[in-house]
């Protein structure tokens, strides 16, 4: 058994939910710049501009990238072997009161019914996924409530295949509109079952913008999807012009023979994520 | 599209002006607001009790900033998505107010109160909070202190960037989507 002390956890959790609401990462700020560079009008220049503003005033002087620091989503990959004395949860739990506090980051976590705020963004929402080893990979996601808002789920039936799936994702990024906060990154998750689908949509949100899905029938329909959505003129924050989306991510899982579950996750543009193996 | 450099409170000959598209540098006193906030205007609104601000030529910011590190008067403050407050907004505009700053979509309810009330909705970056918080100067809680982030501050602006959405004759600035183009119409 490895074992991991609790205040490492603690330490890099607490590190990661302050840093990745300072720093866009170098893939959204690279995709930003050739975007922008394939816009013809001027208020979607006018809106790059301002985001790019934004980020590098963000690094200098330490304040977030937007006052929505989100909920704090975690995948974990939990080796075997790995054991964190005092509980993992509780550790994660822990650097994100930690990190929201000394980060002067926003609380936005509260009571469904009663609408009181926790007070520190915890509990933080945590997936986790053992595998053989010894190693703890934490992937952090700072995840916007904007954007939240507009992701759906939905069980199609099998006859809808593709076609179907196509129209729903279209469709939802046409209905949400400027309210995300386009150009967003739209994570799409076919398959597994009624509650699988919006995790897989989610993680596929943690890859880096310019990877290449290594399934190639996936690649392919990624781009069709983007090609399609980019054509729905929306454009940076609603605007108009042709960059309504970054990027579109697809992970799939088997389903049942009944089934075809679909999720579509949706990102903001301030796609703030990191990871760190322990 | 024109550019104009206002100051609150706004009046009606102001806000006639405004068409979909202008840029607006706004600056004097707004004050913030949001999901809880509204919720608890309605309620004294209900119960005939005075608001906490006057809502005459007022500018509501819909925003939940991020807590003020040393040395600066706010943190990160751009504008949260403003359909959540279409449920209270006809109401405010009824009563005097007179923009409200936000992003995304409204209602067919809330462009009719613009047209009736001589009232305008505002877009702000979303997502550039940080970019935002250097035009405020100045911020204080004037209620609900206990919503922490969804308090209602009294900002003091200065050139804060703005564009006019929704004006008051019915233009409407927000792109609709193109659903033939995509395949799907």
């Amino acid at each position: 058994m490895r074992e991991i002390p609790a205040e490492k956890v603690i330490e890099a959790v607490a590190d990661m939910c302050i840093t990745a609401n300072r720093y866009l990462p170098a893939d959204v700020r690279a995709r930003f710049e050739e975007c922008a560079a394939n816009e013809n009008s001027p208020a979607a220049k006018e809106i790059f501009r301002q985001l790019k503003e934004n980020y590098e005033l963000a690094e200098k002087s330490g304040l977030p990238l937007c006052q929505d620091t989100g909920l704090a989503v975690f995948f974990v990959t939990v080796g075997e072997g790995v054991c964190v004395p005092g509980g993992l949860r509780a550790a994660i739990d822990q650097g994100v009161r930690k990190g929201y506090q000394e980060g002067f980051l926003r609380k936005s976590a509260c009571d469904p019914f009663k609408r009181t705020n926790t007070g520190d963004n915890t509990p933080a929402i945590v997936h986790f996924d053992l595998v053989p080893g010894d190693t703890l990979k934490i992937a952090f996601m700072a995840k916007g409530g904007g954007s939240e808002n507009m992701s759906r789920v939905t069980m199609l039936s099998p006859a809808q295949g593709w076609e179907g799936i196509r129209k729903f994702v279209i469709e939802r990024v046409a209905e949400a509109g400027p309210n995300p906060c386009p150009p967003t990154i739209v994570g799409v998750g076919i398959g597994g079952t009624f509650e699988l689908a919006p995790i897989l949509a989610k993680k596929a949100l943690m890859r880096e913008l310019d990877d290449e899905n290594p399934d190639p029938d996936l690649a392919a329909k990624e781009k069709e999807l983007l090609d399609a959505i980019n054509r729905l003129g929306i454009g940076p924050m609603g605007l108009g012009g042709r960059t309504t989306s970054l990027a579109v991510k697809i992970a799939k899982h088997p389903c049942h023979i009944a089934s075809l579950p679909l999720a579509v996750n949706i990102q903001c543009h301030s796609a703030r994520h990191k990871e760190v193996e322990l | 599209m024109a550019e104009y450099k206002l100051t609150t409170p706004l009046t009606d000959e102001v806000i006639e002006k405004l068409r979909a598209g202008d840029m607006v540098y706004l600056s004097g006193t707004i004050y913030t607001g949001r999901d809880a906030a509204h919720k608890r205007l309605m309620d004294m609104l209900d119960k005939g009790e005075p608001l906490p601000f006057p809502l005459q030529g007022a500018a509501i910011y819909y925003v939940g900033p991020t807590p003020p590190p040393p040395g600066r008067p706010i943190g990160s403050a751009g504008p949260t998505t403003s359909y959540r407050m279409d449920t209270y907004a006809p109401r405010l505009h009824a009563l005097g107010l007179k923009a409200s700053i936000g992003k995304g979509k409204r209602s067919e309810a809330v462009k009719q109160a613009l047209k009736d009330h001589k009232a305008v909705y505002f877009g702000a970056t979303g997502g550039a909070g940080a970019l935002l918080s250097q035009r405020i100067t100045a911020a204080k809680v004037v209620a609900f202190d206990d919503l922490g982030t969804e308090a209602i501050r009294e900002l003091t602006v200065v050139d804060f960037p703005l564009l006019v959405i929704n004006d008051c004759h019915g233009g409407d600035l927000y792109a609709k989507p193109d659903l033939k183009a995509a395949g799907i119409g």
